[in-house]
């Protein structure tokens, strides 16, 4: 396959897969920002939620140039239809829709059909509008897109070079994406130190959970109140879990065997050492880390991973 | 010529044969069943993103071409004429090619004038005495075609550079049989879907070598206006499509870069123009080009399709003369009509026409896409006074020829169905032998009285039926 075919099908699934985070990480926002700060300690926090997205995705200095204020509404703007922020869920389903086009032959046409109807659906929205039918409604809306397209990709694509690229590029953005989501919780202010394992502290959990669709699982699994020991297990170490680390890298691990030949070894062992230290990796080990130092070093090692993928498979230099 | 407009549909005496199936149809359709098709037609184009890029325009630079639902119907006889015509023009004109870049007998025959050819700014002195697979320099020609009068076919334009718009003739059709399978069900409509089978097999059959060759589309890229159809084109023959930046050239052999390294390619349907194929040949500043790549050409390791230098032979300048080039390498007499043609270049066709621009469609030798051109007729005062000046200023930039009353097709309009004049452009393949599915893209000006069908005017297609 094309380098450039290839580098344009992980950016396709790259930037929907991101679309439907940034939907995530606006829903934890939107839902941790409900709870009661300002009970507590009236005019200090009430926005601090709504600088956690800008954080985690590292736009906040590109947020300040842009906009005096940090407000939900400003926040939400710039993430969603905003056409100059390049995450924004509109970028992200433009530069999807431009990629697909760009390499329309090796996609379904089905695929294409359903990601230019995304687009053109976005296109006319505008922000009034998604105000006044309610944030959420809006950012389920993206969260559908993703999985229909998912869903398309999967029932409708020849198991080539093609789909295992798609395919890498969805879990690779997603396991970045996961472990940024996961970090929210370490950005989001408690009303005061006596709060921790508090009530806020338990809701702040579970809406982590939820944007991450891991609530029901949760419950399932432990049947027991949100403790962060076991939403680190659920979401980082459990496989089973599709949005889980390990269960990225399952597939990341899984797809770049297929891709990789004798030129390529070096990217197969990063990826399987990556993947075994989730395989075998402990809670307890995890928490005595310390949850987001764990995450930040998981950042920094599957961004190394990405740009190796880049240099081998999407930019050759030869 | 008579001023009688020939409708493809109805004779005075009533729907002629041909259409009658489809006018019976017609007739006990509820026109909101019909309505709602149109709608259905247009949302799933659409969808499916069958757009063209227009160039210079903000914001909504992908447009939908129209699409009427009344198909241009062409009965089997007729056909028959065209096609044996068809292959006999672009057998000549390949022959006219080849003859040109070697030895130039036509013109030592004195059958066109010498500086005509070698003095045109399309021909490629770097093609003159290189030999190209087959002799095949126009591999797919793209030949419009029209009617008027009491109904002759006249051949109004040879487009043997990189001609487009088959992808339409295939999307049409698909969306024609899904709207309105009934109408195939009962009629013997000759099928045009094979056509990317028939285009990979000419593609391979001018192949340098004879071991399994690959053909890739080699496109501008996604901002191109006719994108669509080269992913088309490159999905449909199931080959690589590749801009310039996935090709590199290397002891003369052209690969493609792909994810498990380089992998050569020996047969390129490019949709690029000359001048941006190869910046160290061409154009040095094209972007889209590969370098090296006219070198590895030349040494035969690659094939072109089109070869290079084929906009000579489909220049306005040179259309007059293919009659003669029929006649001159097949010593047959030429089937399908030219319109009669005056060179302005000729101080006498020149002052006979200054005088007559009321009645005249006059061209620009070098233009194309509907682009540079005065329609007498429709013109107002006004627009003849300044376009006789730059045909004064520069005679031989321009040919004129007599407005002709193209035939009409019945296309629905905001006032119902009404009568719009349309063309016929069929697609002749040249490989180990001429060929071409039965029949083309018809184009049809929605705007009532037009005469320029072209898309980037205002004008819209329609499914082309060969009835058996």
């Amino acid at each position: 396959m094309l380098c450039r075919t290839a580098n344009e099908l992980y950016w396709m699934a790259r930037h929907i897969e991101r679309a439907e985070n940034t939907a995530r990480l606006l829903d934890v926002t939107y839902r941790m920002s409900l709870l009661p700060y300002e009970l507590i300690e009236p005019g200090l926090a009430w926005a601090e939620p709504w600088a956690v997205p800008l954080i985690t995705s590292g736009l906040a200095t590109e947020f300040y140039q842009r906009f005096q204020q940090l407000s939900a509404e400003n926040v939400l703007r710039f993430m969603t239809l905003d056409a100059g922020t390049p995450s924004s869920i509109y970028c992200c389903l433009r530069a999807a829709r431009e990629s697909a086009r760009s390499v329309r032959g090796a996609i379904t046409s089905e695929m294409y059909e359903d990601l230019n109807s995304s687009w053109l659906e976005v296109r006319v929205q505008d922000y009034d509008r998604i105000q006044a039918h309610g944030v959420s409604e809006f950012l389920e809306w993206v969260k559908m897109r993703s999985h229909l397209f998912r869903g398309v990709t999967f029932g409708t694509m020849l198991r080539d070079e093609a789909y295992h690229f798609i395919r890498l590029g969805t879990h690779v953005e997603r396991a970045d994406n996961t472990a940024r989501i996961l970090d929210v919780k370490y950005h989001t202010l408690l009303p005061s130190a006596a709060d921790v394992g508090g009530a806020v502290d338990y809701y702040q959990w579970g809406a982590l959970l939820r944007s991450l669709s891991g609530f029901e699982s949760y419950r399932k699994i432990y049947s027991d109140v949100i403790t962060p020991r076991r939403v680190a297990e659920l979401l980082i170490l459990r496989e089973d879990m599709p949005r889980s680390l390990h269960s990225c890298m399952n597939f990341i691990h899984e797809t770049l065997e297929v891709l990789c030949d004798a030129n390529s070894k070096e990217i197969e062992r990063a990826a399987g050492e990556l993947h075994a230290g989730l395989h075998y990796g402990r809670t307890d080990d995890i928490i005595a880390l310390g949850l987001h130092e764990y995450l930040m070093e998981f950042l920094d090692r599957i961004s190394a991973l990405s740009g190796e993928i880049n240099r081998h498979f999407l930019v050759p230099t030869y | 010529m008579s001023r009688t407009i020939y409708d493809e549909m109805r004779a005075s005496e009533g729907v002629r044969a041909h259409y009658q199936a489809f006018a019976d149809w017609l007739d006990r359709t509820p026109s909101a069943k019909i309505a709602q098709k149109r709608d259905e037609a247009e949302r799933a184009f659409h969808r499916v993103g069958i757009t063209f890029a227009v160039y210079g325009e903000d914001g909504g630079t992908e447009r939908l071409i129209p699409f009427d639902i009344v198909p241009r119907i062409i009965p089997g006889s007729e056909w028959r004429t065209l096609e044996r015509g068809l292959k006999q023009r672009v057998r000549a004109l390949n022959l006219f090619l080849h003859d040109i870049y070697h030895e130039h007998a036509i013109l030592k025959a004195g059958v066109i004038p010498e500086e005509r050819v070698l003095g045109n700014a399309q021909y490629r002195r770097e093609m003159q005495g290189m030999d190209v697979p087959g002799g095949i320099y126009a591999h797919i020609a793209g030949v419009d075609v029209v009617r008027a009068g009491e109904g002759e076919y006249y051949v109004l334009e040879d487009n043997l550079r990189v001609p487009s718009g088959v992808s339409y003739m295939l999307e049409n059709r698909k969306m024609m049989m899904r709207l309105f399978p009934e109408l195939f069900a009962t009629q013997a409509i000759r099928p045009v879907e094979h056509y990317p089978d028939l285009l990979l097999e000419n593609l391979r059959a001018v192949a340098p070598s004879a071991e399994q060759p690959e053909v890739a589309v080699l496109t501008p890229g996604a901002y191109n206006s006719a994108y669509f159809e080269h992913a088309f084109l490159a999905q449909q023959m199931g080959v690589e499509l590749v801009e310039g930046q996935d090709l590199f050239v290397q002891n003369d052999a052209v690969y493609m870069r792909t994810t498990r390294g380089p992998q050569r390619v020996h047969v390129l349907y490019r949709r690029v123009d000359d001048d941006f194929l190869d910046p160290k040949a061409f154009r040095a500043d094209s972007m889209i080009g590969v370098p090296g790549l006219f070198s590895a050409y030349r040494a035969g390791k690659v094939t072109l399709a089109n070869a290079i230098g084929t906009g000579v032979a489909d220049d306005k300048s040179i259309y007059p003369f293919v009659p003669e080039m029929i006649r001159f390498y097949l010593t047959e007499e030429p089937i399908l009509n030219n319109v009669p043609t005056w060179q302005l270049r000729n101080p006498d066709e020149l002052s006979y026409c200054l005088e007559h621009l009321a009645e005249l469609v006059v061209k620009e030798v070098h233009g194309a896409g509907g682009y540079g051109m005065l329609v007498g007729p429709a013109a107002s005062n006004a627009e003849r006074a300044a376009f006789r000046d730059r045909i004064v200023a520069q005679p031989d930039k321009y040919i004129a020829q007599p407005t002709l009353s193209l035939s009409t097709c019945p296309t629905f309009t905001e006032s119902g169905l009404a009568p719009r004049h349309i063309d016929l452009r069929p697609y002749v393949l040249s490989g180990k032998t001429v060929n071409l599915v039965p029949g083309g893209l018809t184009r049809v000006a929605l705007r009532e009285g037009s005469l320029v069908v072209n898309s980037s005017q205002g004008g819209g297609t329609k499914d082309t039926w060969v009835i058996a």
